[in-house]
């Protein structure tokens, strides 16, 4: 035909293998850095794990001067500041889900999720230094005393409110971690009721069940799946977070009984030290503790992802 | 009778959550103002970080911030928007493209403390010093997932016929893409970038010992730079009222930026959808 | 299965809307040549030995129920199911004499030669001029003063010129459903084909925009092999010159228009026509 130029079309094959490869390289680009975060932080570790082989991660004592570290306070800091964040969160986060799917008359729906959103957005050293100047003090001078005077002496929990009341500590520190949390596991766990279908709840009420019957009941089940894996990657994030916890841990490398004694976790310990870590062995041990967290979170998340997958898949089925 | 008082009551609770998480923001973008805007005034454009007990300002740490922002999305934007582009193109069903999905969206959640470490052992150990540009790699490394998911995400909405009358045409899967696939999902795209800023402009974990931070006026890439999450870090901490007061106003802008930028966001998807509907 | 059988004498039904399209001039050879035609899509196999021949300048209609392969019929003239894995095609499709599926032909030159046109108008994001030129710009033999002469000769082949010729810089989406369409046909017709195929393209128009098509394509039988599929049986008696039924991917019977809705051979051609299935 007199409108092909043969030049111009063997151009354009040049172009499409270019581009091809252009976009095929920037998307294997996404697994090197998974892999080289994996490389890195192994080698890094590896000076420490060495010296002190699998006892580093059950061991207490953290000893710049005499050169000893133990991941064990910063572990268990960790744990206990996401778990009283989950706790807190969790239902939280329900509540906020189910009123707005449920509850919300129709022109607030989508000012107050905008809110819930916004709050998402906000960075985490605006809810860190927030938790250091209006909720510490708020904790220390009104709530910590309260649990003092009135769990304090409880048969099996009262050691965990024992102790002078900070304001800052393990139990400061999962209230800010909680609220930064909420926002997320809101709209994770809303997501995932608006994904029932409406049939499937109007057959609930046709039966004479009630709103709490039919969440309860229908779609908290139907939802199970995906409910769990939002649970689950609100974890890793706690998880992993360091500016909402390093203002209000207290820095303290030691494991108390009670929840209002300072601590650290694995990410406020590295953001802290990192910078003035004066030897091998140091630095060494804060990136070990960085290998900890990495493969903690990074097994938490990717489960997480797995379960909303299936979920994703298996609503797409129904659908 | 038990199961209507079971409902109000759960239903009541809800309604407490909402209200709690409610209060949370309000409480939050109110210290945020009451302690920011005091802090606020002409010199925080125009003078440095001073030492403790001086007087000054955030110039130094707002240009440094936004200077590897800037860096940060000019590099990891399009590392992002290529391959989203070539999982929504050439990729669709593969099983590596399976993997590169889920590895992305693992490292949406990911500490970013992790990606910090990781910076500073491939760049700043290897250059021995610390740097804006460390800085600038480590946030790009942050944008990139975020910047994937959405431009995979609005490139497959795009309306399948589009890309059969292009191809239909005798077009390249890169014309398509170049000439009909971007346009389409322009806003959506723009969205992405948009968020992604967002993201990394309030962080503060990877900076912290890639870039550093610098007392002084600076505009030297190779060499640590100002910015304001690392000030608001250390000025926060630290027992002097007046850096106390300049965090707070560096919190105060930080947040209203990151807020302006969510809801142009939300508003370009809004009218993006709207569009679509009509 | 049904069995083919001829209707019995006394069934022969009379068509209950005219069939006012005229039967195919005799052109020389034909220009699309089908032998053997087998299609799968991954293990399931869609399309079961077709063999046809459609003459040049004329209309051809396909018929069928949902589901009956005619939609993948009409792909597998312009190659497009190789967009799509697990696709594949076997046996010859001879256009304008030569076999279109050896591995060996160009597929974008195949598509300068063969255009297309889908059910849903899709404009591509730029001005009507554009959208209309994009094809040329593709081919690459065509700049300046001569590209302009070619859109205004395709835009008036599709019977829209007059409408669009003051605002050839409107974005494409800006016009009308029916317009929006006659554009897709400026723009698969710009490029001047040897075949037009069309697959529903009017399924999703009115009753006005759908007769404006309809004469469009009347006028450009006059130079193009055209073959529509659609499922409106009132269209294709009145639109075209040939008549094709197919079935579970078996072509049941091809002919003329005239004497397949009038008196078909095959029980099955009779059975959709009348609307006992279908």
């Amino acid at each position: 035909m007199a409108i092909i130029d043969p030049g111009h079309a063997a151009k354009q094959l040049i172009y499409e293998r270019i581009f091809r490869s252009a976009t095929f390289i920037a998307a294997i680009f996404v697994l090197l850095i998974l892999g080289g975060v994996a490389v890195s932080l192994l080698r890094g570790a590896w000076p420490a794990l060495s010296h002190f082989g699998f006892s580093f991660v059950a061991r207490e004592i953290w000893n710049p001067v005499t050169d000893q570290f133990g991941a064990l306070a910063p572990i268990y800091g960790t744990v206990m500041t996401s778990l009283i964040a989950m706790l807190l969160a969790v239902p939280a986060g329900f509540g906020i889900a189910l009123f707005l799917t449920e509850l919300c008359p129709p022109l607030l729906k989508r000012p107050i999720g905008v809110a819930v959103e916004l709050l998402a957005a906000v960075p985490s050293i605006i809810f860190g230094i927030w938790g250091l100047f209006v909720l510490a003090p708020v904790l220390q001078r009104h709530v910590q005393p309260w649990l003092i005077r009135n769990l304090g002496d409880f048969p099996a929990i009262g050691h965990l409110f024992k102790g002078p009341p900070y304001g800052i500590g393990i139990l400061t520190a999962g209230v800010v971690l909680a609220i930064m949390v909420l926002p997320f596991i809101a709209a994770t766990m809303r997501d995932v009721f608006d994904t029932v279908p409406p049939m499937l709840k109007e057959s609930g009420y046709g039966l004479g069940a009630t709103t709490w019957e039919v969440i309860w009941n229908v779609v908290v089940p139907h939802s199970r799946v995906g409910i769990v894996g939002g649970i689950m990657l609100g974890l890793g994030r706690a998880l992993g977070e360091t500016m909402a916890v390093t203002f209000v841990i207290g820095n303290a490398h030691r494991i108390s009984s009670s929840l209002l004694a300072p601590g650290t976790t694995i990410s406020s310990a590295i953001a802290n030290e990192f910078t003035e870590a004066v030897g091998d062995l140091y630095t060494s041990s804060l990136i070990s503790l960085g290998l900890l967290l990495f493969l903690i979170t990074f097994t938490v998340i990717a489960l997480a992802q797995a379960m909303l997958r299936r979920l994703e898949r298996r609503s797409g089925a129904v659908a | 009778m038990l199961r209507k008082i079971k409902n109000s009551a759960f239903l009541s609770l809800s309604l407490v959550a909402t209200l709690t998480g409610l209060a949370c923001l309000a409480a939050i973008l109110w210290t945020l103002i009451s302690h920011g805007v005091s802090g606020l005034s002409g010199r925080i454009f125009t003078q440095m970080t001073p030492p403790p007990g001086g007087q000054g300002g955030l110039l130094n740490a707002i240009y440094g911030s936004g200077v590897m922002t800037l860096l940060g999305i000019l590099i990891g934007s399009p590392i992002g928007v290529l391959a989203g582009t070539y999982l929504a193109e050439y990729g669709r069903s593969s099983r590596l493209s399976t993997a590169i999905r889920f590895i992305n969206d693992v490292l949406l959640s990911a500490p970013s403390i992790i990606i910090g470490l990781f910076i500073y052992e491939i760049v700043v150990v290897r250059m021995g010093h610390f740097s804006a540009v460390a800085g600038a790699l480590a946030l790009a490394v942050l944008a990139i997932p975020v910047t994937l998911r959405t431009t995979e995400d609005m490139l497959n909405l795009v309306p399948i016929g589009m890309k059969d009358s292009s191809a239909a045409l005798g077009a390249y899967p890169w014309r398509t893409t170049l000439s009909v696939l971007y346009p389409a999902a322009r806003s959506g795209i723009v969205t992405g970038l948009l968020l992604a800023i967002a993201r990394i402009s309030g962080e503060t974990a990877p900076l912290l010992f890639t870039a550093l931070n610098n007392q002084f006026w600076s505009t030297n890439l190779n060499a640590p730079m100002a910015n304001l999450p690392v000030v608001i870090f250390l000025f926060a901490l630290s027992p002097y009222k007046d850096w106390q007061d300049l965090a707070w106003a560096g919190a105060l802008i930080i947040t209203v930026t990151i807020l302006l930028l969510s809801i142009s966001a939300r508003v370009l998807l809004a009218l993006l959808r709207a569009e679509r509907g009509s | 299965m049904i069995p083919s059988t001829k209707p019995p004498k006394h069934l022969k039904m009379r068509v209950p809307y005219p069939v006012t399209a005229e039967p195919a001039p005799d052109l020389g050879p034909p220009k699309i040549d089908v032998r053997s035609l087998n299609f799968y899509y991954g293990a399931v196999q869609s399309l079961h030995n077709i063999n046809m021949t459609l003459a040049d300048r004329s209309i051809s209609a396909f018929i069928g129920p949902s589901g009956c392969g005619k939609s993948t019929l009409l792909r597998v003239m312009n190659r497009m199911y190789a967009l799509y894995p697990n696709q594949r095609a076997e046996g010859e499709v001879l256009i304008g004499g030569s076999d279109i599926l050896r591995p060996s032909v160009d597929v974008a030159e195949l598509r300068y030669r063969v255009g297309m046109v889908f059910q849903k108008p899709t404009p591509f994001p730029m001005s009507v001029f554009e959208n209309v030129a994009f094809g040329l710009r593709l081919a690459g033999g065509v700049r300046g003063a001569d590209l302009k002469v070619r859109v205004e000769s395709a835009l008036r082949d599709a019977a829209i010129w007059d409408e669009v010729k003051d605002k050839l810089n409107a974005d494409g989406r800006s016009l009308s459903g029916g317009q929006q369409q006659r554009l897709c046909i400026a723009r698969a017709v710009a490029v001047q084909p040897e075949v037009l195929l069309l697959d529903e393209p009017t399924a999703a128009l009115d009753p006005i925009s759908t007769q404006r098509v309809e004469e469009t394509l009347q006028a450009l039988r006059e130079k193009y092999c055209i073959v529509v599929v659609t499922h409106n049986l009132q269209q294709a008696a009145r639109v075209s010159n040939v008549t094709g039924f197919m079935f579970m991917g078996e072509l049941v019977e091809i002919g003329p228009s005239g004497q397949i809705f009038t008196s078909p051979k095959d029980r099955r051609t009779d059975d959709y026509i009348t609307g006992r299935f279908g």
